[in-house]
């Protein structure tokens, strides 16, 4: 039990502990997410825009029966869409009770990342959406960016209200 | 334990309910021994429910009401006034308790107040009970025993079993037993008393039932009354030997079997044909509630959500269907639609609830406020069975409470007013419910002063809601819609009750978020008649399909007054707002395009489709695109993050599987 709660603290934890993390692209950008808040990847679905909410609120879609809202990272973090329609998928994933999905240009790989190799964020960079990424990560010479998915999804309500 | 606790919270609430209903009936009609019997029933069950979970305060309370319950029944006291504030006082120390319960775990409250008025009414002291005075003071345990013994029905033949068996030469002996409280199998106790008594003997009658004792279906309490050839003191001895019971036993002869026939008054049921039909009408109630399970609300609202599923799917099967034309495939579609359409209206009525569970707490309110106020009510009401959605039974409860209270405080005059107006003393206050195609219509209905018109337009001039121009044009049932304004009331002076101004603009609006209606008649002089119009559940929904460029959107039924075709050219301007003049009337046009910001192209056409709707008086037309159809939808929540986006309700998954929004028209402008 007490090695899984440290699983999931993993990416900030200073002890060299292991995680898995899903590495999706985003324009030419990698990230990665850690797979234990991933539920699951899908293709594309018929997405339902929502009118009157924040532009990076993509819409929402049907997913078995159930009502999940799509966020667009691409809005988010000013990035441009890239690579194939083909390539698409949505990661759809869960904090706590909120359950959302977001649309990435391609899903790349599973891998172990290792906490060494996490950057916090105030040593790579301060940029406009530095509150929404928890670091970066050095995997043999690749750099992944951990956006704080939790912040955004569930931050997104407090946003939204004003 | 807690698992107890749940089920003897729900269970003493309904306790505490009957208590109060039949106590308000019995106040009404003092020889009512129906309802004094339901109130004795009542009070013992509480009572026993009480000690069994350990709860000795409200046991002890329950058990001098009962002392004084059975007083009453016998005779010895008669209901009056006093004696049924007094018992309205323990109800509510009771429910206080019960409420303490349940929030806190426990009740220590000190009734000893209460419980010396219970034992001065007892012992006639309270209020003075000249005849009869010396039998009202017998020995308590000797009364709760002969109250005891007339719990015992006696028919025809038990009668002729101990007449002979007096004659005979046996004895007759009545016992009662107690079980311990902490007794684990009670029904095992009682089966060692009834093998004891019938090695030397017969039971001829035991209260409750032999079956339901078997059961372990009682109370810590039995009575049986048996022939047995051993002598008093045997028999005693040896049910004594039995452990973890209590029994007092006496003997019985003749004189106690003829005794409950002439005074006791539920002796005169059977004489009384009319009474005779009530008391039996209780006893086949009686094992129909048996019948009925208690089921946790989510659970009905998880089966709720599975069933709208399912329709969902129906509806994509039926597009495949459709696409395809594949008839075996068609013809299992059409039984599927109906055996969904089935389950569907199954799982609504499972979910519906009398609105009696709303209604019942009223007599008892209507009674208090009336006496706190010095007027005189007859409240009837009618329909109480009427169904409804729970999700629509949990919100009206308020909004009627401020309606009773604004007719009882405003409506309905004092009786010397009443009297010079040429009235009866007593105000009617009738609180009716009916049910009429898929809207559920509640009447609160008094024959007080009806509202003045002219206090109100005055007061709403006053408050700068209208001008003086404009009033003049306003009709009369427009005029009293404005004490649905928030802050306007025109009570003279403030009471407790009522006369705050924040009244009826908050029924106003709880009914309306609840999809509901209200509207007033009102005459001056005659009374005032409030009438709310609910729809059956709020899960399930008509809805107008409409597109619009490329999106298609729900809009509830219940707001859509009509839908008409209009010309490019009807539409005229004034301060830059596009009406058109429908029937006469001028309705503002708004563009659901523009509203919603549709992004893609307008599609060009010199006709345009106008849905009418209703925003609370008002009329708007809306324009769309094309109308899709009429459907039947299931209301989805956006969840958390997209909560409270004006003028979205909700979502539905439609049957070609895309998510469609549904329109709140209340909050879209």
């Amino acid at each position: 039990m007490k090695k899984m709660e440290s699983r999931q603290e993993g990416a900030v934890t200073q002890d060299s502990t292991e995680t898995q993390v899903v590495v999706f692209r985003l324009g030419k950008e990698e990230y990665a997410m850690d797979i234990l808040h991933v539920q699951e990847i899908i293709r594309l679905l018929n997405i339902t825009r929502i009118p009157r909410v924040e532009k990076y609120i993509e819409g929402v879609i049907n997913l078995r029966g159930n009502i999940v809202p799509l966020l667009n990272l691409h809005t988010k973090f000013s990035l441009q869409t890239s690579g194939s329609e083909e390539e698409r998928r949505i990661i759809v994933c869960q904090f706590d009770e909120v359950k959302a999905g977001i649309i990435v240009d391609e899903v790349l790989e599973v891998i172990r990342l290792n906490s060494r190799d996490i950057e916090t964020v105030d040593n790579v960079y301060t940029s406009v959406n530095a509150e929404q990424i928890r670091g970066v990560a050095k995997v043999s010479g690749r750099l992944l960016i951990l956006p704080d998915m939790k912040k955004i999804l569930v931050g997104e309500t407090s946003e939204q209200g004003e | 334990m807690s698992q107890y606790m749940d089920i003897f919270l729900d269970e003493s609430k309904e306790h505490l309910t009957i208590l109060n209903e039949n106590l308000l009936e019995l106040e009404k009609n003092s020889g009512n021994t129906s309802s004094l019997n339901e109130i004795f029933r009542a009070a013992h069950t509480l009572k026993g429910m009480a000690s069994t979970m350990g709860f000795e305060d409200v046991a002890d309370l329950t058990h001098h009401m009962e002392n004084v319950l059975s007083a009453l029944k016998e005779g010895i006291l008669d209901v009056d006034s006093q004696v049924v504030d007094v018992l309205f006082q323990c109800f509510d120390r009771m429910q206080c308790m019960i409420d303490k319960l349940e929030s806190m775990g426990n009740s220590n409250l000190d009734n000893t107040d209460l419980i010396n008025m219970l034992e001065d009414i007892q012992s006639g002291n309270y209020h003075r009970q000249s005849t009869d005075y010396g039998a009202a003071v017998e020995d308590k345990y000797e009364q709760v025993e002969e109250k005891q013994l007339m719990g015992f029905d006696f028919n025809s033949f038990d009668v002729a079993v101990i007449k002979e068996a007096i004659s005979a030469g046996n004895n007759i002996y009545y016992a009662r037993i107690s079980v311990d409280q902490d007794c684990m199998m009670k029904a095992v106790r009682a089966f060692m008393v009834f093998k004891n008594i019938e090695e030397d003997g017969e039971i001829i009658k035991s209260n409750p039932h032999v079956q339901d004792l078997d059961e372990g279906k009682f109370d810590s309490e039995f009575e049986l009354l048996f022939i047995s050839n051993l002598a008093f003191d045997e028999i005693d001895k040896r049910i004594n030997n039995i452990s973890e019971i209590t029994v007092s036993m006496t003997k019985f002869d003749e004189s106690m079997l003829n005794l409950p026939e002439q005074d006791n008054k539920s002796k005169k049921i059977e004489k009384n044909p009319e009474v005779n039909a009530e008391a039996e009408a209780d006893i086949r109630q009686t094992p129909k509630g048996r019948k009925t399970v208690r089921v946790d609300i989510d659970r009905l609202d998880m089966l709720m959500n599975l069933v709208g599923e399912l329709v969902m799917h129906k509806g994509c099967l039926e597009q495949i269907g459709a696409t395809n034309k594949i008839p075996q495939l068609n013809e299992t579609i059409e039984q599927m639609d109906r055996i969904s359409a089935d389950l569907q209206s199954v799982v609504m009525i499972v979910r519906m609830v009398p609105i009696e569970q709303v209604f019942n707490r009223f007599p008892r309110m209507v009674r208090d406020l009336a006496k706190e106020l010095n007027k005189e009510i007859d409240f009837i009401m009618e329909g109480k069975e009427t169904e409804l959605d729970r999700t629509v039974i949990d919100e009206i409860g308020d909004p009627l409470v401020h309606l009773l209270r604004n007719a009882l405080d405003h409506g309905i005059e004092l009786p010397e007013e009443r009297i010079a107006a040429g009235k009866p003393g007593q105000g009617t206050l009738i609180l009716s419910a009916k049910h009429e195609g898929n809207n559920v219509y509640i009447d609160v209905q008094d024959d007080g002063q009806g509202i003045d018109s002219d206090l109100v337009l005055a007061k709403a001039i006053e408050k700068g809601i209208v001008s003086q121009s404009e009033a003049q044009q306003l009709t009369d049932s427009e005029i009293h819609r404005f004490i649905f304004t928030p802050g306007f009331s025109t009570s003279q002076q403030v009471t407790d009750i009522s006369g705050r101004g924040v009244g009826l603009d908050v029924v106003k609006t709880k009914i309306e978020s609840i999809n509901g209606e209200i509207s007033i008649e009102t005459k001056p002089g005659q009374g005032t008649k409030f009438r709310i119009k609910l729809p059956l559940t709020l899960a399930i929904i008509q809805a107008l399909m409409v597109s619009v460029k490329d999106e298609i959107y729900a809009i509830p039924l219940s707001s859509v007054n009509e839908t008409s075709l209009i010309n490019q050219s009807d539409i005229k301007v004034i301060q830059n707002q596009e009406v058109i003049i429908l029937r006469g009337d001028v309705l503002p046009l708004f563009r659901l395009k523009d509203i919603l910001s549709v992004p893609g192209e307008d599609i060009p056409g010199s006709q345009l489709y106008v849905v009418v709707v209703r925003k609370g008086e008002h009329q708007i037309g809306l324009v769309v695109d094309t109308l899709i159809g009429q459907q039947e939808i299931v209301i989805k929540s956006l969840g958390r993050t997209l909560s409270n986006i004006p003028g979205i309700a909700g979502a539905i998954v439609a049957g070609d599987g895309n998510v469609r929004l549904i329109i709140d028209i209340a909050t879209l402008f």
